[in-house]
C-alpha cells in the first residue's frame, strides 16, 4: 500500500511546554485513520502540522510524498482540513459557504457535487439558512462539505464529532465510511472511544505521546490480564469495596457494570461472585468479558502514568 | 429520597413560534443524580436556563430549591451551583485565589473563606499546588476544583453541563466518584452529557426530542422497554425518526 | 481570478449582513458631520448682555442698538450700579456687561474718544475673548461710521483669510474626513481579519490555494471602496449643506483621499498580521490611531502649539498630512505643486506599511 501520510519523530514545543513528542507513523492511501485521545493530547498540533499550518520542531512529515515544510503550498491544494471548531462563517446562508468554499480552491460545487450529494442533500432544504443558526450535527455536516467541495486526495477532520449528539455522531460515522469506499484517504481525531472501532487502523494519544498503533481489535491485545464484567444492586458501593479491595488492580465503571482486574494471577470469575455476596451484596453477576479499546486505553494511560512515577 | 429538590408542572419556553421546551414535568429528589439527555437542539439548554434563574419560562409552574422559578429567581440562584465544560475558573489565578474568589462571590465571611479554603485544598489534596496559577494545572485538577468551587456555598443542587466533554477515560471516572460522593452526602446532581456510558451511571434519566420529554426512567428500565444493550441505542432509537429540523 | 470573485463577494456579504457594522460605515460620517456641522461650533451666537449706562445719551443709545442688531447679543439686563453688575454675573444671567461712562456723547465730540468699559466672564477664557473681540469691532464699527473725522493713528484691520467667517464646520470637514476614512479603513479591516483568525476560518483559508496578497488584497479592494463612497457623501454634504467651499481642483482631492485610504488601509492590514484577537485590533486602532487622529493630527489642537516631542510624533501621523492637504485644496485652492512633500511622504508610509504586511502575513498559523 501506498502511503499518504508519513510521521517520522515529529515534536513540538509551545514554550515551555512539550506538546508532541516522537510521534512516528504512517497512514496508507484509502486508509480511515482515527487519532484517539482527550484534549491536550497533541492530536490538534499534530493536524495543524499535516495541513501545513505549524512547523514541527523536531522530525520530519510528508503528505502525499510532500514534505510539509517546503512543499506546503502544493499539499495545501490537494488536501482537505475540517478544524476542530467548524470554522464557517455564521452571516453566511449553508449554500453561500459552500460556494465560497469551492470558489477558493479555484472550483465550483457542481464540478463536485457527486462527492458532497450524499452529505449536502441532507442540508439542501436549509440551504438559505444563515450558518450560525444551525444545530451542532448540521453545522458539522457543512464544515464537512466544505471541506471536501474541492476535492481533496487527503481529508484531515480534527474532533469533527465534539460537541454533536450522538445520533449525529453515528450518521457522520456513516459518511465517513462511504468516503473511504470510495478511496479517500481520512485521518480523523476524537476524543470518542467508541467512535475508533469504526477506524481501519488507530493511534492512541496521551499528553504528546502515541501509547499504542493498531487496529482497532488488534489494540486490545495489548490488554493482558482477564477482565471481569460485575454489577450487583448498589453500584457505587460495590465500585467502593472493590477499589478497597487489596486484591483489586484496577476498578472502572463502564455503564451499568464494572470493569475489573484482579492482581492475583489465576482468579476465577466464580470465586469474585461467592466473595461479593460474602460480603452482602445481593444481584450480583460476575463475567469474564473480552477488554474494549476503552479499557485498553485506560490499562495503557495507567502503564504510562506508572512507569512515568518511578 | 426525600422532598423534591426540583418540581416542574407543565414548565413551557416559546420563543416566538418556536417551542423550545414544551410542558416539561419533572420531580427530582434530594441526593438524586439525574441524567438530563437529547440532541444538538432539543431543548436542554433552554431548560437548564429555566431551571437555574436565567430565563423566565412562558408557562407552567416550577420550584428549584424550595423557590418559585417566577417570584424566587434570587433564592434558586443563592441555592444552586453550576459548572459547564469551560469550567469558569481562571486560568491566571492561583488555586487558593479562585477559591477565595469564588467563595467572595458566594458571600461568605472572610473567616469561613479561610476555613473552606483549607479544607478544600486538603480534601482535594491540592496544598501543594496551592499558589500554583490555575493553568499550569492537569486537566482533572482544574475539574476537581472546578467542581468543588460549584458547591462550595453548600447548594441543595448542582447543575453540571456537559462536565466531562474532552476529558480522557480515567479522569472522566475520577469524575464521577466526585458526584457518586457528593450524592452521597445528599447533594442533587442535574447533569448533561454526550457520553452515553455516564447515561448509565445516573439514577434516572431524561431524554429530551424536539422540547419534549420522550422519556424518563431509570436506565436499566430504558433499556429493557426498548430492549436493547446499550443507552446508545435507546437514545439513537429515540432520537432518529423525529429528527426533522 | 475566480478564487478571488469569490472572496470579495463573501466580504460584501459580511459587511451588508452585519447590521451594526453597517450602521457604522454609513452612519457615521452622517452623523458625525452633522454633529460637528451644527452642534460643535467655535463661533458664538446670542450672548446675553448687561448694559450700564451712565451717560444715557444719542450716543450711547445708537450703539446699544448696534450691539443688539449685530445678531451676536441679545440685550438682556439694564443694570444701574456697579454692584449689579457683579451680581448680575454671579447669577450667570449675563456674559458680559458694557459700561458706558457719564458724558459719554459730549466727551466723544469734544475730545474724539470716551470711554467704555466691557466686562466679561474670565472663568470662561476662550469664550470671553471670542465676544470681546465682537464688542471691539461692533464699536470700532460705529466709529469708524459715525465719526469719521477720527484722529489718524494706526490700527489694525484683521482680515481672517481663507475663512473669512471663521466658519468651524470648514475646519471640521477636513479633519473629519481624515478620521472616518482612518477608522473605517484601519478599524473595519483590522477587524475583520482577525475575526477570521478568530473563528477559526483564517485557518481554513490558509489551507487553500489562495495567496496571501489575494487574502490581503481581497480585505483591501471593498474598503477601499466603502471608505471612497463615504468620502464623496461627506465632501457633497459639506458642501451642500454647510456651504464648505472646494476652492481647488475636486479630482485632485479624490486622489489624495484615494491614497489616504490606501495608507490607512495598509496600517489596518498591519494592525492584524501583529494581533490575533479581534478585541486587541480594536484597541490598537482605538489608542494608536483614533486619538492620535483627532488629537495630534490638527485636527482640534494645531499641531504648531504643541510641544516639540509631540510635534515629532504628530509626523508620524498620516492624518496629520492628509490634513495639511485637505485643508490645502479644499480651503485655499492649493494646487499640487505645493503639496506634493506631503503626498509624498503619505505614498512612502502607504508602501512600506504594506510591504511589511505582506512579509510578515503569517501563511501558518
Amino acid at each position: 500500500m501506498k502511503e499518504a501520510v508519513l510521521i517520522a519523530g515529529v515534536g513540538k514545543r509551545f514554550g515551555e511546554v512539550q506538546v508532541l513528542q516522537e510521534v512516528t507513523l504512517s497512514v496508507g492511501e484509502g486508509e480511515l485513520f482515527g487519532f484517539i485521545g482527550a484534549d491536550g493530547a497533541g492530536k490538534t498540533t499534530l493536524f495543524r502540522i499535516l495541513a501545513t499550518l505549524l512547523l514541527p520542531d523536531e522530525g520530519r512529515s510528508e503528505v502525499l510524498g510532500l514534505d510539509v515544510v517546503r512543499s506546503y503550498r502544493d499539499i495545501r491544494k490537494r488536501i482537505g482540513y475540517m478544524p476542530g471548531k467548524f470554522s464557517l462563517y455564521p452571516d453566511l446562508s449553508v449554500e453561500e459557504n459552500l460556494r465560497f468554499f469551492a470558489s477558493v480552491f479555484g472550483t465550483t460545487v457542481e464540478k463536485n457535487y457527486e462527492l458532497i450529494r450524499d452529505i449536502y442533500s441532507q442540508l439542501e432544504p436549509f440551504k438559505t439558512r444563515r450558518a450560525g443558526k444551525l444545530s451542532g450535527g448540521m453545522k458539522q455536516k457543512l464544515a464537512l462539505s466544505c471541506a471536501l467541495v474541492h476535492r481533496p486526495e487527503v481529508l484531515f477532520l480534527d474532533e469533527p464529532t465534539t460537541g454533536v449528539d450522538a445520533v449525529s455522531r453515528k450518521e457522520f460515522w456513516q459518511m465517513l465510511g462511504r468516503l473511504r469506499e470510495q478511496g479517500m484517504t481520512i485521518l480523523v481525531s476524537t476524543p470518542y472511544m467508541d467512535e475508533a472501532v469504526l477506524c481501519d487502523r488507530i493511534a492512541f494519544m496521551q499528553e504528546g505521546r502515541m501509547l499504542a498503533l493498531d487496529t482497532p481489535t488488534g489494540i486490545t491485545t495489548l490488554f493482558r490480564k482477564p477482565l471481569f464484567a460485575i454489577r450487583a444492586r448498589e453500584t457505587w458501593r460495590l465500585l467502593c469495596a472493590l477499589r478497597a479491595s487489596s486484591h483489586a488492580a484496577s476498578v472502572y465503571a463502564f455503564g451499568s457494570a464494572l470493569h475489573y482486574t484482579d492482581n492475583r494471577p489465576a482468579v476465577r470469575a466464580d470465586e469474585l461472585l461467592v466473595a461479593l455476596q460474602a460480603d452482602g451484596f445481593t444481584e450480583v453477576s460476575v463475567s469474564v468479558i473480552q477488554p474494549g479499546i476503552e479499557d485498553t486505553f485506560i490499562a495503557l494511560m495507567e502503564e504510562k502514568q506508572g512507569s512515568d512515577h518511578v | 429520597m426525600s422532598e423534591p429538590v426540583i418540581h416542574t408542572d407543565k414548565l413551557t419556553k416559546r420563543f416566538g413560534d418556536f417551542v423550545a421546551v414544551d410542558a416539561l414535568s419533572l420531580t427530582i429528589s434530594s441526593g438524586e443524580i439525574f441524567g438530563f439527555l437529547g440532541a444538538n437542539g432539543a431543548g436542554k439548554t433552554t431548560a437548564i436556563r429555566m431551571l437555574t434563574g436565567l430565563l423566565a419560562p412562558t408557562s407552567g409552574k416550577a420550584t428549584v430549591a424550595g423557590f418559585d422559578l417566577y417570584t424566587g429567581a434570587e433564592g434558586v440562584k443563592r441555592n444552586i451551583g453550576y459548572m459547564s465544560q469551560r469550567f469558569s475558573l481562571y486560568d491566571d489565578l492561583t488555586v487558593r485565589e479562585n477559591i477565595r474568589f469564588f467563595a467572595g462571590i458566594y458571600g461568605l465571611t472572610d473567616q469561613a473563606i479561610k476555613e473552606k479554603s483549607r479544607q478544600l485544598l486538603e480534601t482535594l489534596k491540592l496544598v501543594a499546588v496551592a499558589d500554583t496559577r490555575l493553568a499550569s494545572l492537569p486537566l482533572g485538577w482544574k475539574q476537581k476544583l472546578a467542581f468543588s468551587v460549584a458547591i462550595l456555598h453548600e447548594p441543595k443542587i448542582v447543575f453540571l453541563d456537559e462536565p466531562t466533554g474532552g476529558v480522557d477515560p480515567v479522569t472522566r471516572r475520577r469524575f464521577w466518584d466526585m458526584i457518586y460522593e457528593a450524592s452521597g452526602r445528599g447533594l442533587t446532581i442535574f447533569v448533561t452529557t454526550h457520553y452515553m456510558d455516564e447515561a448509565e451511571y445516573c439514577n434516572r434519566l431524561c431524554i429530551m426530542v424536539d422540547g419534549k420529554v420522550a422519556v424518563l426512567d431509570r436506565p436499566e428500565a430504558m433499556k429493557r422497554h426498548f430492549g436493547v444493550e446499550s443507552m446508545n441505542e435507546v437514545f439513537i432509537q429515540l432520537a432518529r425518526p423525529h429528527r426533522t429540523e | 481570478m475566480h478564487s478571488f470573485k469569490g472572496f470579495l463577494l463573501k466580504e460584501f456579504y459580511h459587511i451588508f449582513r452585519d447590521r451594526r457594522t453597517a450602521a457604522i460605515l454609513f452612519g457615521m460620517p452622517l452623523i458625525q458631520l452633522l454633529l460637528f456641522g451644527f452642534a460643535i461650533r467655535n463661533e458664538i451666537q446670542e450672548v446675553n448682555l448687561g448694559i450700564y449706562d451712565q451717560s444715557h445719551d444719542a450716543v450711547t443709545r445708537q450703539i446699544t442698538d448696534k450691539l443688539a442688531s449685530s445678531g451676536y447679543f441679545v440685550m438682556t439686563k439694564e443694570l444701574h450700579s456697579t454692584k449689579e453688575i457683579e451680581h448680575a454675573f454671579a447669577e450667570g444671567g449675563i456674559a458680559e456687561a458694557i459700561v458706558f461712562e457719564p458724558g459719554f456723547a459730549s466727551r466723544m465730540i469734544r475730545e474724539g474718544r470716551a470711554n467704555v468699559q466691557v466686562l466679561t466672564d474670565g472663568s470662561n477664557p476662550n469664550i470671553s475673548k471670542i465676544i470681546t473681540g465682537y464688542t471691539g469691532s461692533v464699536l470700532q464699527d460705529y466709529r469708524n461710521t459715525a465719526f469719521k473725522t477720527a484722529e489718524v493713528g494706526v490700527e489694525a484691520v484683521p482680515l481672517m483669510m481663507f475663512n473669512p467667517e471663521l466658519k468651524s464646520v470648514n475646519l471640521f470637514v477636513p479633519g473629519l474626513m481624515a478620521l472616518i476614512l482612518m477608522l473605517v479603513s484601519a478599524l473595519m479591516t483590522s477587524i475583520s481579519i482577525t475575526r477570521e483568525k478568530e473563528s477559526g476560518t483564517m485557518e481554513v483559508l490558509l489551507v487553500s490555494s489562495l495567496r496571501p496578497v489575494e487574502i490581503i488584497v481581497g480585505k483591501v479592494v471593498p474598503y477601499f471602496l466603502l471608505s471612497f463612497v463615504n468620502v464623496v457623501t461627506v465632501v457633497a454634504l459639506a458642501s451642500f449643506v454647510f456651504g464648505v467651499p472646494c476652492r481647488g481642483s475636486v479630482t485632485l482631492l479624490m486622489l489624495e483621499s484615494l491614497l489616504f485610504i490606501v495608507t490607512a488601509l495598509s496600517l489596518g492590514i498591519f494592525i492584524s498580521t501583529i494581533t490575533s484577537s479581534q478585541q486587541v485590533a480594536m484597541m490598537i486602532s482605538l489608542a494608536g490611531l483614533l486619538l492620535p487622529t483627532i488629537l495630534l493630527s490638527g485636527f482640534i489642537f494645531p499641531v504648531a502649539s504643541m510641544p516639540l516631542p509631540l510635534r515629532m510624533i504628530s509626523n508620524l501621523i498620516p492624518a496629520k498630512w492628509y490634513l495639511i492637504i485637505v485643508r490645502g485644496i479644499m480651503l485655499k485652492g492649493t494646487s499640487f505643486g505645493f503639496i506634493w512633500k506631503e503626498t509624498l511622504v503619505l505614498a512612502v508610509m502607504g508602501a512600506v506599511l504594506m510591504v511589511a504586511s505582506i512579509k510578515k502575513f503569517k501563511t501558518r498559523l
